[in-house]
Parts: structure tokens; C-alpha cells; sequence
């Protein structure tokens, strides 16, 4: 009896033990991590920071860092190795587990993590070529002297972070998740920028572009998608002369027929993917002095997507916005010059039609001939599964994404194999760029700068204290002919294929223009004067008319002034629109209640503020009108976007009878007056629905939520209904889920003053007083000044705490 | 007497295993406790729950004040518990009943081949 009571106990006690100590579904070993003395308790962290005031390290010389009262470090080191070393340990030590998950992301290893859910993801991820052009960015990084010697630097000092830890310091995701960090390598600072690329060189439209063309013909859709709009304005000022002889291009007599659909595209990039810039000369500011000011609108998540440092070697001193997981700083400041960027779209990944010989897919035909292919076996472990084994066959053009085997679901699945051709597959050395930027004096270093950037394409606003405000257009973009690539191509015409890239000094760039001021938000770059063929599906029309409106109306700007315009919650689109709306309504069909909602619009101010109801009324009135007017292009077995809002409103002004505002579902034939009438009522409908499902009215800040949520969507790590104002398509770009990413205003002068702010905190630890603590800060439109230290011995007191890596002399290395 | 000081033995073996080894390190000393000292029955189990139980309990809750919740209260979100108080609870009743049956099992084991002490009788 004894021995089987013995037993029974040792059995339930081993089982518990057991059970506590491993993954189940979704919940963590929870004996590991509800332990307080490693578990999750651990990760909590009380008011008071504290960090080791002195660690010994694989540094040469002591290099000491200030963290002041946001937890931003000051780093100051004597050389430049040990400079990157510490950025890279200070940065772990906030961020490790997100620099690893979005590596982990741009190398489709999701599932290693997350299991089978994640196959079809990482799928995708691979066969876009992300780790061959991360591979490829290595290479180069690694022939060069400065890039190699920074990255391994860099990676040195995140894995010496790395190295000390154990399971009750590991940030808390890898508790819920139950894995481990690994080493990191100068192959995931590449992977980083190519999964930047992707979000945001990575979107084009030209399967759906090909079906449209085969559904309405050429004509049509060059009425429906225009590049250039009539009321544009241009990131280069219109009267901005060219003064150089271009690389002209034949074009070949190319017709694109094509009888198939496709509904092969899979999840894109977010199209709200956008920033603003500008610098004012000091001819228009109060100081005499330039101004700048930058705010990347990328998705609204936690831990933040940019982290702030000062780095302080000799022959440099910036400060400014980092991206966890690269060297340098990517937007800010330094005692000379200050920079910023917003994406330059523009087509640059193409599809190719590959005809191979046969069904070993080892050749295809270009022109005459028959080219080899090559294949790459992408091993994609799976968590709990057995790792699956995925062949993508590349061609000389890039990897076949699209083929018999992907998507893995057959009703969507290509019949046909496409080629991806991609400016971010070539090697690159952006990370030269932000090396040299961040030590760039004057225009002349700036420029030189900018010679190794090539994607993902961005905007580069410039300010010196020498008084020179400047634009690049910067990345390198093939030089097309005519339609190029706006369709499906055919891979086995080798006239076709990208011929060259245009020249970089060929690339749209305006220095110190007559107006006093140069600006960027995601527009068409140029003029039609320019003589080089420039195309993106869609480009920005609002923000960047506001802007330079706002701007032109300056004569003496204020750094203040910057931050009202960054505030700036005035709806240009339904400036431009929403008058044509209103009148076009029949008012005596109104209900009592539509027509309250009629005067609203009619006594609104046009700004998209929180407590207003009038911008919730627009938004869904002209939401619900734009996707009945394009009714044609939602068509469920054939991939297709319609014309974007700005030459929808384009149409409306000059086309108001085009055939396309007939209903597709009604036997009668309707007007866009009628279209108007009818959304304007549905609008009512969706809005009392709205009401009665959220029991609260709708105010433009409730209903439109915006939310920052943290990268696993778990709604606890996130923060939820932040109230503030704007939206897409609006300067204050923030929209649900997307928006300001980082707020950065800049005067230039004999001092150089920095103000700035996130939605969220330094830190990326959800038990850490600094995971959102600028949020509320950010909401309300405000900014914290950035301060600069010159030296770290005269520290002022808004110090916190200070640390020193102080040389090991029990490690030579 | 001796419970209590039983169970202060544990809490404070667990405590010195726990600045070494994994959580599991608690389930060991609540075992070895009880296999050296001699407990009956449920008040082994108790030994075992109290001791371990109230070492993680109190562990937590020193946390959980001195960061004011910031985290205890999303996790609890994220286990669907209502508070933080409750996730301290939780806390302590998973260390507890480990460690309940970690020290039924060494006082079972220590058990097996002892006789049972003779009760005093009334008919020897």
C-alpha cells in the first residue's frame, strides 16, 4: 500500500514538474514563467532605473554613456569601433528581442517560432528574395574597409549583450514564446534594411495594372489612373531646369496582350507607408538660420520602430533616430548639418513571364537563346513540425516567387511562372549613407553621402548651418521607357529587360530653390519636364499641396511653426472634394436626420480633430461613395485596385459623366450625382450602426481608434483608443494603425536645437516605465526637446544614470 | 513548532536553490525536506505548499509593489485574470502545489520502509 501510494504521488509530482516545464499551445511553460525569481517577474522594472555603472568589456578605451530622463543614451566613446560596439550593446539591452523578430521576419523564419500558422509568411518572405539580397548586401559590406569594420563592431557589442544573459533576463517574449536570442551576425543589420526595403520599395501594382488593362483598355485606364494630375506639386519645384544631357532609351514596340487574369498578388505593404519633410531657408525663418523637420508615417506598433541616441566619437557627434538592429543614426542631427527622409516611391520591382524549356524548369528563353536557371532550396524550420523544404528558381531577372507551387492555395495559384525583377535584390551599402551622413559638415558631404544609397528610394531633406536647404530624390531607379514594367512583362524579349539605372547625378535634386523652402510627402518627384519616364501606381496629393501651402505662408517660421504644421489636422481632400459633394445632393430626398448630418458638413471647419463628428461623417460618406463608383474593379476571382482617391476626385472634376459611375448592380443607368445620393444614405446607415454596436456617438477620435499595438498583437502589450487627431491622406497622418512614427524638428544656427517625440518609449520591455512613456506627450501634439551633451564630465543634472565600459583586462580581445 | 520551522527550511533551502538553478530546484528541496524530516501525511503536503507556496507568493508581491503592477497587470490581462492581485495568487498556488506534492512524495519515500511508530495502546 505504501509503495503505491509512494507512486501515485511521484507520478503526479513528475507530471506536474513536467507540465509546468514545457510550451503547451499558446501558454508558456509556466513553471519557468511564473517563477518571481526568473519568470516573467523579473522583466518588471520599478521607477528607478538602474543599469551596471561599470562593466567591463571588450572596449579599447573607457567609453561612458549618459541616460537622461527619457532613457535616451549618450554614448562617448575615443574611437570609432568601440563607438559601435556600444551603440549596438545599448541598443540590445533595450530592443533585443524586436532587432532579432524583424530579422527573423525579413528571412521568412516566423515558423521556427510560431509554428505551421507561419509556413505560408515565411514562404512568401523567402521567394521575394529578402535573404538572397541580404546575402548579397553582405558581400559587399564585407569588401569594404568602413562597412565591415562598423557592422562587426556593432555585432560584437550586441552579442557581448547577448552573452549575459541568462533565462531571467530575457526579454519577456522569448518567455511567452519559449525560445532563446542567438548570436547576431552582420547578415541581420543587412536583413533589417532589406525588410525595410520591402515595406517600402516593395509595392507595385502591375498584375492588377494587366488585368485592368485587358478589362478596360488602354484608354480607359489612362483616364482612370493619370501619374500626372492637374493640380500637382511636384517634390522638385515646376520651374526646377534640368541641366543635363539624359541616357535616352529606344522604346520597342511592345503591346501588352495578355490572356489570362490574375488574382495572384499576395499581402502588400501598407499604402498609408508615407512621411513629410522639409526645410525652410534661412531667409524665411526668424533665426536666419535654416529649419527642419521630418516625420515618418509608418504602422503604429510596439516596441517602438525607432529607438534615439547620441553618438560622440572624435570626428563625429550626432543625435537622432536609429533603427534597432543598424549602425549609425538614420534621421538627425549633428553639430553642422541635420537630414530626414520620406519614402520616393516609384516602380521599382517588375514582373517577368518566364517560358521555361520544360518541366525541369533548368532553362528559359530570352531571345534566341535558352538561359540557365538556379535553384535555392530555402529550409524552413517549422516549430513542432518537420522543416519544409522550398526550391525557388532564380533567373537572371530574380527568383520565380510566383510558380505551380505558390500560393499553396490552388484557387489562387498562378498557372504560369513569374520572375521578379527588383532593385533591392542588387548589392548595396546604404549603411555607408547614414555612416557618412551622420558626419556630413555641409552640402558637398551630404551629397557624396547619398552615392551609396540605392533602396528602399528615399527623400533626403537637408539643412546646414551654412544656411543651404536641399532635396534629394534618392535611389537608383532604372531608366524606363514609356510603360515599362507597368504591366506584366514577357521575359523572353530581351528588349524588355532594364537597360541601365539613371545616373545619380541625373536623379531630381533642387538646391537653396527661389521659394525658400524644399518639401517631400510620398508625390509625384517631378514635373513632365523631366526628362527621365517616372511611374508608381500612386502617389501623394494632399499632404504635400497642405505643406507647401502652410509653408509659402511663412516669412518669419518659428520651430513652433514646424510643430503646428506636423499637428496640421486640416483635410485637404475634402477640401478639394467635399464641396462638389454637398452641392451635388438632392436635398428635399433628405430624412430630418441626414440632414442634420448635411449641415455639419456643410459648418465644418475641414479639420479632422477628436471631437469632432463632421470628419467621421466625410470619411465614411466618401469611403462608401468610392467603393460603389469602383464597383468594376471588385471582381472576386480577378485581382484589381482601383484609381486612388486623388484621381478619383481628378475624374469627378473632369469626367462627372464617365460611364464608370453606373452601378454594376442596378439595371438602371446612374449618374454620380446619384451615386453621391445614395452613399451620402448609406453613410447615415453605416454610422447609426456604428452607434448602436458602440454604444458612444462618433466622434472622429472614437471612431476612428487609433490603436499602437505591439508587434504580437497582444492587446495588453498595446495601447489602445489614443486620442489624436488626423488621418490618412492628412498632414497629422495618423490613421488607425499607422502614423507619425517620429516627430523631429530641428533650427540650425550657431547652436543646433532639437526637439522631438514617439508614440511610444525607449525601451522595449511592456514592464518598463519607459515602454510608452512619450505617448501621451505625442498624442497631444507636443515634443520634448533633444538634448545634445558636449562632454560627458559636464553632465547637467537631467542625467539619470551613467555608465562606463571600462576595457578587460582579463580579455585581450 | 517543528511544522513551522519545517516549512521555513523549505522556503529557505528553495531560496538559495532558486539564486542557482531553474524554477524546478524548488520541487527538489520541498522532496528532500520531507524525505530527511519526519512528517505525516497531509501536513507533508502542507509543508511542502506553505513553504514553497509562500516563498513565491511573497516574492511576487515585493515585485509586483515596488513596480506598481506595470507588468503583473498585463500579463494577468493576457492569462484573462482580472488583476494583478490575482496573477501573485495564481503565483504562489502553482509554486504551492508543486511544491505540495514534491514534499508528499519524500515523505512518502521516507515512509516505505519505516514501520509505523507503535500508537499508544490501549490493549499492549
Amino acid at each position: 500500500m505504501k509503495i503505491v501510494g509512494f507512486v501515485v504521488s511521484l507520478i503526479i509530482t513528475l507530471a506536474l514538474t513536467v507540465a509546468l516545464s514545457v510550451k503547451i499551445e499558446s501558454i508558456p511553460p509556466l513553471g519557468y514563467f511564473l517563477d518571481p525569481f526568473h519568470g516573467f517577474w523579473q522583466n518588471a522594472e520599478s521607477e528607478d532605473l538602474y543599469v551596471d555603472p561599470l562593466l567591463p568589456a571588450q572596449v579599447r578605451q573607457p567609453v561612458t554613456v549618459l541616460y537622461d530622463s527619457l532613457m535616451i543614451p549618450h554614448i562617448f566613446a575615443q574611437n570609432e569601433t568601440d563607438l559601435y560596439w556600444a551603440q549596438g550593446y545599448v541598443q540590445a539591452s533595450h530592443r533585443l528581442w524586436q532587432m532579432e523578430f524583424v530579422t527573423h521576419v525579413a528571412a521568412g523564419r516566423v515558423a521556427e517560432i510560431v509554428g505551421e500558422r507561419a509556413l505560408e509568411f515565411d514562404r512568401r518572405q523567402r521567394r521575394k528574395g529578402l535573404g538572397f539580397a541580404a546575402e548579397h548586401s553582405l558581400q559587399v559590406m564585407q569588401e569594404n574597409e568602413t562597412a565591415k569594420r562598423i557592422t562587426e563592431a556593432y555585432s560584437d557589442g550586441i552579442n557581448a549583450y547577448i552573452q549575459s544573459l541568462s533565462y531571467e533576463d530575457y526579454p519577456i517574449e522569448y518567455k511567452l514564446l519559449n525560445y532563446q536570442p542567438e548570436p547576431w551576425t552582420p547578415l541581420k543589420s543587412a536583413l533589417l534594411l532589406k525588410y525595410m526595403a520591402d515595406d517600402l520599395a516593395g509595392s507595385e501594382d502591375d498584375l492588377e495594372s494587366t488585368n485592368a488593362l485587358k478589362l478596360f483598355g488602354k484608354e480607359e485606364l489612362d483616364r482612370y489612373f493619370p501619374v500626372f494630375l492637374p493640380n500637382r506639386d511636384p517634390i522638385i519645384p515646376t520651374d526646377q531646369r534640368w541641366d543635363f544631357k539624359p541616357t535616352m532609351l529606344d522604346t520597342p514596340t511592345v503591346t501588352f496582350e495578355d490572356s489570362t487574369f490574375y488574382t495572384t498578388t499576395g499581402e502588400k505593404p501598407n499604402p498609408d507607408n508615407g512621411s513629410n519633410n522639409w526645410a525652410v531657408s534661412g531667409a524665411r525663418t526668424r533665426s536666419g538660420s535654416p529649419l527642419l523637420a521630418n516625420d515618418p508615417h509608418l504602422g503604429l506598433n510596439l516596441p517602438s520602430i525607432w529607438y534615439l541616441v547620441q553618438l560622440h566619437a572624435p570626428e563625429v557627434n550626432v543625435f537622432g533616430a536609429t533603427l534597432p538592429g543598424a549602425p549609425g543614426v538614420i534621421i538627425g542631427v549633428n553639430d553642422s548639418i541635420a537630414w530626414g527622409v520620406t519614402n520616393a516611391q516609384r516602380d521599382v520591382k517588375d514582373w517577368y513571364h518566364i517560358e521555361f524549356s520544360n518541366n525541369t524548369r533548368d532553362e528559359y528563353l530570352f531571345g534566341d537563346r535558352m538561359l540557365k536557371t538556379q535553384r535555392r532550396i530555402e529550409e524552413i524550420k517549422v516549430r513542432g513540425e518537420e522543416t519544409f523544404y522550398d526550391t525557388v528558381i532564380y533567373t537572371h531577372y530574380g527568383p520565380v516567387m510566383y510558380d505551380q507551387t505558390f500560393p499553396a492555395d490552388s484557387s489562387i495559384r498562378a498557372q504560369r511562372n513569374y520572375a521578379m525583377k527588383w532593385v533591392a535584390h542588387d548589392p548595396s551599402l546604404e549603411t555607408l549613407t547614414f555612416y557618412y551622413l551622420n558626419r556630413a559638415q555641409n552640402y558637398q558631404e551630404y551629397v557624396a553621402a547619398l552615392d551609396y544609397y540605392m533602396s528602399p528610394a528615399q527623400n533626403f531633406v537637408f539643412a546646414s548651418a551654412t544656411n543651404d536647404v536641399a532635396m534629394w530624390v534618392q535611389g537608383a531607379f532604372p531608366n524606363k521607357w514609356k510603360d515599362q514594367g507597368r504591366f506584366l512583362m514577357d521575359g523572353s524579349h530581351p528588349e524588355q529587360e532594364w537597360k541601365n539605372y539613371i545616373p545619380k547625378e541625373h536623379n531630381a535634386h533642387v538646391l537653396n530653390p527661389e521659394r525658400g523652402f524644399v518639401s517631400s510627402a510620398n508625390q509625384v518627384p517631378v514635373d513632365t519636364t523631366y526628362p527621365y519616364y517616372v511611374y508608381n501606381s500612386s502617389y501623394e496629393h494632399f499632404r504635400n499641396r497642405r505643406i507647401n501651402t502652410l509653408l509659402s505662408g511663412l516669412r518669419r517660421a518659428t520651430p513652433q511653426d514646424m510643430m503646428d504644421i506636423q499637428n496640421d489636422t486640416y483635410n485637404q481632400k475634402a477640401a478639394d472634394v467635399l464641396g462638389q459633394m454637398l452641392d451635388s445632393l438632392d436635398l428635399s430626398q433628405l430624412t430630418p436626420e441626414e440632414k442634420d448630418r448635411y449641415d455639419l458638413l456643410r459648418g465644418w471647419n475641414l479639420k479632422n480633430t477628436i471631437n469632432q463628428k463632421a470628419p467621421t461623417i466625410f470619411e465614411v460618406w466618401w469611403d462608401t461613395f468610392y467603393d460603389q463608383l469602383w464597383d468594376e474593379f471588385a471582381i472576386d476571382s480577378i485581382s484589381l485596385n482601383p484609381p486612388n482617391y486623388a484621381a478619383t476626385i481628378s475624374l469627378m472634376k473632369q469626367y462627372p459623366d464617365d460611364p464608370i459611375f453606373d452601378s454594376q448592380r442596378t439595371t438602371s443607368v446612374e449618374t454620380m450625382k446619384d451615386i453621391l445620393q445614395e452613399s451620402f444614405r448609406a453613410a447615415g446607415q453605416k454610422l447609426d450602426q456604428w452607434v448602436e454596436e458602440q454604444e458612444e456617438d462618433y466622434q472622429w477620435g472614437d471612431y476612428k481608434a487609433t490603436s499602437v499595438q505591439h508587434m504580437l498583437q497582444l492587446a495588453p502589450f498595446s495601447v489602445e483608443n489614443v486620442p489624436v487627431g488626423g488621418g490618412r491622406n492628412i498632414v497629422s497622418a495618423n490613421s488607425s494603425r499607422h502614423g507619425a512614427s517620429w516627430k523631429m524638428v530641428v533650427a540650425l544656427g550657431e547652436e543646433v536645437q532639437a526637439w522631438g517625440v514617439y508614440p511610444g518609449g525607449q525601451s522595449g520591455n511592456p514592464g518598463s516605465p519607459f515602454y510608452t512613456n512619450m505617448l501621451d506627450t505625442w498624442a497631444k501634439g507636443r515634443y520634448y526637446p533633444m538634448k545634445f551633451f558636449s562632454d560627458p564630465e559636464d553632465a547637467p543634472s537631467s542625467v539619470l544614470v551613467r555608465q562606463t565600459f571600462s576595457p578587460d583586462s582579463s580579455n585581450p580581445e | 513548532m517543528k511544522f513551522i520551522a519545517k516549512i521555513i527550511v523549505i522556503a529557505g533551502l528553495s531560496y538559495i536553490a532558486e539564486l542557482f538553478f531553474p524554477w524546478w530546484s524548488v520541487v527538489v528541496c520541498a522532496f528532500l525536506v520531507n524525505f530527511l524530516l519526519p512528517t505525516k501525511g497531509f501536513n507533508a503536503f502542507l509543508s511542502g505548499f506553505l513553504g514553497v507556496g509562500l516563498l513565491w507568493l511573497m516574492f511576487a508581491w515585493a515585485i509586483d509593489a515596488d513596480t506598481n503592477s506595470i507588468l503583473s497587470a498585463k500579463v494577468a490581462m493576457l492569462f484573462q485574470l482580472s488583476s494583478s492581485s490575482i496573477m501573485v495568487a495564481v503565483t504562489g498556488l502553482v509554486g504551492g502545489i508543486t511544491g505540495g506534492f514534491a514534499a508528499l512524495t519524500g515523505s512518502l519515500l521516507r515512509n516505505i520502509n519505516r514501520k509505523e511508530p507503535a500508537k499508544p495502546g490501549y490493549y499492549t
